[in-house]
């Protein structure tokens, strides 16, 4: 019975090391970062004549 | 195949000793161009003069072609040499040859140029878009420096041809395909500079033929401008892939993606040249767009190296127990000059990666064309992403060519260095990018337009701008310092010319990323489909040509 | 070649972030008419202040077009024809000019007017000035010695 759940959890902490989850948030974070400059400067454009 | 790698640690001294000539230069170049970078701010914050009747517009032109030409060009294939000899094996001695020539012909060429613009013949900036007319010296003396470029480049191919030869059915080391890349990329692109110099500038100036077409030659001139910049960033792109992953004792992501990703940067560099002429007239507004989109192309390789560097952070940081979403930050190893100083790059490209993106954006363009937020924005990508990175590498790779360490106080030099060329930085630019949006001109002397209100405005971001120049060049202090000292004064030893290993190393890169034939016929094709009928179009409707003028 | 699903992920969404901007700004261009300066009508350089209609810079008022007024400017090396203009506000006016000698610019600070002057080609530009003030324009392409001396002024005033 202890068995299979000492296999999980180990299975859990080897999925942890190789997460990339980190990644994938620092990725959108810069995403957003882009978009907002972009929209601000296009903004400037639409507001100018 | 590891053990072959492993015999090649260290770069045999004779290659050792061109690359070294190329930095000798390099940095001659930029202790210069900082000097001349100062002054600029200097005079824009209205507070200062410069002395002896130099014009401002001079030193403008010694700061661009130093900066922009010589110190870029002489690192880039100084360091692209030594990589190739450390990654494919020593060059022979045809190839070194064949280096040394390209090697002086460049630096022929820069002199011949320099003395021009300093006798003020060719103060013309180093665009030196016609009529503005140089002297023809200054003209011969950039098609020496293009040459020997194409010369210099091609001892790197002949070595990674030697080592496919020698090894066929083999994906060739990362290092030397990522350098062959780029200097296939900067030949395709110079053919346009070429053109327009050994065509049309050479025999005007010299007097052979009266007029020049306008339109053409700026054309040929932007269909090489924007990939002369992926031809400094590539080689940035080659640190954070291929090296910074062996610095902090990680691994490379994935050794196929950022062949991948080199592959379309040579592919989508080129085709793009109208971006830079989206306000100009003569060019129809829809291949400016068409040549928009291939623009956009480009962004997805950088957005491809966003995600590898972060997951070569992140898997290092988790393979040493860091937890939690950004944990694995903490784990970097923060007191590494060789990491950090690239990575105060790689941060800088997000802003400037932004900017680029807004630049490109069709009629956006028009808030911000030849506003000084380009300046801001070329100091972002070419001036920190790329140099501290150049700076960053030189920190191992010079001692390592001399035979010398990387010793504890450099270390931290460097890191003060990097961090004080940050904070000057984020002044200079910062300023520089919000004096833009409000529509401050760049390369312009200090002026107040006969005393008008929004000009009046500006001078609080010149001065700014002045306080980081002064930073930045306390910076460029600091390197030339480490500089020297790495090249003659450092204890004697052994420094690691660090190259990565891919994570997954029973994955092997697609041969299909080194043919050739493929990927040339492909740039071929997209720049002949990007230029045939905008060009045809320019020269079939040519307005009656321009002579040349001296308004300098 | 493999990619991890993450990396899909944030292809996918870069890529549809490029394609949503690209969008917004052709559909711009293209269909409400935001395209940037791009003329393709040349003229002789050496000819200007005799062609029409630069032999008469200013504002000059046209009946019968899309736009209310043309405003011309003649540039040279350094200074612009008119030195200062008045433009009524709320005018729809087709901005016209060229160079007769070198490379420059035409950017009229603060606004979308932003447009490269090359010899040989004519540059125009149509907007409605429908905010007040007293605007700068400056030369912002390098032209020589006396580049940042290279201005002009455009009142827009209520009238």
């Amino acid at each position: 019975m202890a068995k299979p759940e000492l296999k999980t959890n180990q299975k859990t902490q080897v999925e942890d090391r190789s997460s990339l989850k980190g990644t994938l948030a620092s990725v959108f974070l810069l995403g957003l970062f882009i978009i907002v400059s972009w929209v601000s400067v296009y903004y400037l454009f639409v507001d100018r004549f | 195949m590891i053990n072959v790698t492993a015999a090649k640690i260290k770069v045999d001294p004779r290659d050792a000793k061109l690359s070294m000539a190329h930095f000798f230069v390099a940095f001659t170049a930029l202790a210069l161009g900082g000097l001349m970078g100062l002054l600029q701010t200097l005079v824009r914050s209205g507070k200062f003069e410069l002395p002896f009747g130099i014009g401002y517009y001079q030193v403008l032109t010694v700061h661009g072609v130093l900066m922009g030409l010589v110190l870029t060009t002489f690192f880039i294939m100084g360091f692209q040499y030594a990589a190739v000899s450390r990654t494919a094996g020593t060059h022979s001695n045809a190839a070194r040859r064949t280096g040394w020539i390209g090697f002086w012909l460049m630096t022929i060429g820069t002199l011949m140029s320099a003395t021009m613009v300093l006798l003020n013949e060719a103060t013309v900036l180093y665009t030196f878009y016609a009529p503005l007319q140089a002297h023809w010296i200054f003209y011969l003396g950039l098609t020496f420096v293009v040459i020997g470029s194409w010369i210099d480049g091609a001892a790197q191919i002949m070595t990674y041809a030697k080592w496919r030869k020698n090894n066929p059915g083999q994906p060739s080391p990362l290092l030397s395909f990522m350098a062959v890349i780029n200097t296939v990329m900067w030949i395709v692109a110079t053919l346009g500079v070429a053109a327009t110099v050994l065509f049309q500038l050479l025999p005007w100036s010299l007097g052979l033929v009266e007029t020049v077409d306008v339109l053409v030659s700026r054309t040929l001139f932007w269909y090489f401008g924007h990939p002369l910049v992926y031809f400094w960033l590539l080689p940035a792109y080659m640190c954070w892939y291929a090296i910074i992953p062996k610095i902090i004792g990680g691994k490379i992501f994935s050794d196929s993606l950022a062949r991948l990703s080199f592959i379309l940067f040579l592919l989508f560099s080129i085709p793009v040249g109208f971006h830079h002429q989206l306000t100009e007239p003569g060019i129809d507004p829809v291949w400016k767009f068409i040549q928009v989109i291939l623009t956009f192309m480009v962004v997805i390789p950088s957005l491809m190296t966003a995600f590898s560097l972060f997951a070569t952070f992140e898997r290092y940081g988790r393979s040493k127990g860091a937890t939690g979403l950004f944990g694995w930050l903490k784990v970097l190893p923060w007191n590494d000059a060789r990491f950090i100083v690239p990575f105060i790059g790689m941060v800088s490209f997000i802003p400037a990666g932004a900017g680029g993106i807004i630049n490109a954006s069709n009629q956006m363009d028009q808030v911000v064309h030849n506003t000084i937020w380009v300046t801001g924005h070329f100091h972002l990508t070419a001036a920190t992403s790329v140099v501290l990175t150049f700076f960053g590498i030189s920190y191992w790779l010079v001692p390592h060519l001399t035979g010398r360490k990387l010793t504890k106080a450099m270390n931290k030099l460097g890191i003060i260095q990097a961090w004080v060329w940050f904070i000057g930085m984020a002044f200079m630019s910062g300023a520089m990018h919000f004096q833009g949006l409000l529509g401050g001109p760049r390369r312009s002397s200090f002026s107040t337009y006969g005393n008008s209100q929004q000009a009046l405005e500006w001078i609080p971001y010149q001065i700014a701008q002045a306080v980081g120049g002064t930073i930045l060049f306390l910076g460029i202090i600091l390197v030339l310092i480490i500089f020297i000292n790495l090249a003659f004064f450092a204890p004697k030893g052994e420094e690691e010319f660090p190259v990565g290993e891919a994570e997954n190393l029973s994955e092997k890169a697609p041969m299909v990323f080194e043919n050739w034939k493929l990927w040339l016929g492909i740039t071929a094709a997209l720049i002949l489909f990007a230029y045939t009928v905008p060009f045809i179009d320019i020269i079939q409707n040519a307005p009656p040509g321009s002579k040349g003028f001296k308004t300098w | 070649m493999h990619m991890h699903k993450f990396e899909k992920i944030w292809l996918t969404f870069g890529i549809g972030c490029l394609v949503v901007f690209l969008t917004v700004v052709g559909v711009s261009a293209f269909y409400l008419g935001n395209k940037p300066a791009s003329c393709l009508t040349t003229i002789d350089p050496e000819k200007v202040t005799q062609t029409k209609p630069f032999d008469k810079p200013g504002l000059h008022k046209v009946e019968g077009k899309e736009w209310d007024y043309e405003l011309v400017f003649v540039a040279s090396a350094f200074s612009y024809q008119p030195a200062q203009v008045e433009v009524p506000l709320g005018a729809k006016v087709k901005v016209i000019a060229t160079t007769t000698d070198v490379v420059h610019g035409l950017e009229v600070a603060g606004t979308n007017i932003n447009m490269m002057l090359e010899p040989g080609y004519i540059n125009e530009y149509t907007t409605t000035f429908d905010k007040a003030g007293e605007y700068l324009i400056v030369c912002n392409e390098y032209c020589g010695t006396g580049h940042h001396l290279m201005f002009s002024k455009i009142e827009v005033v209520e009238k």
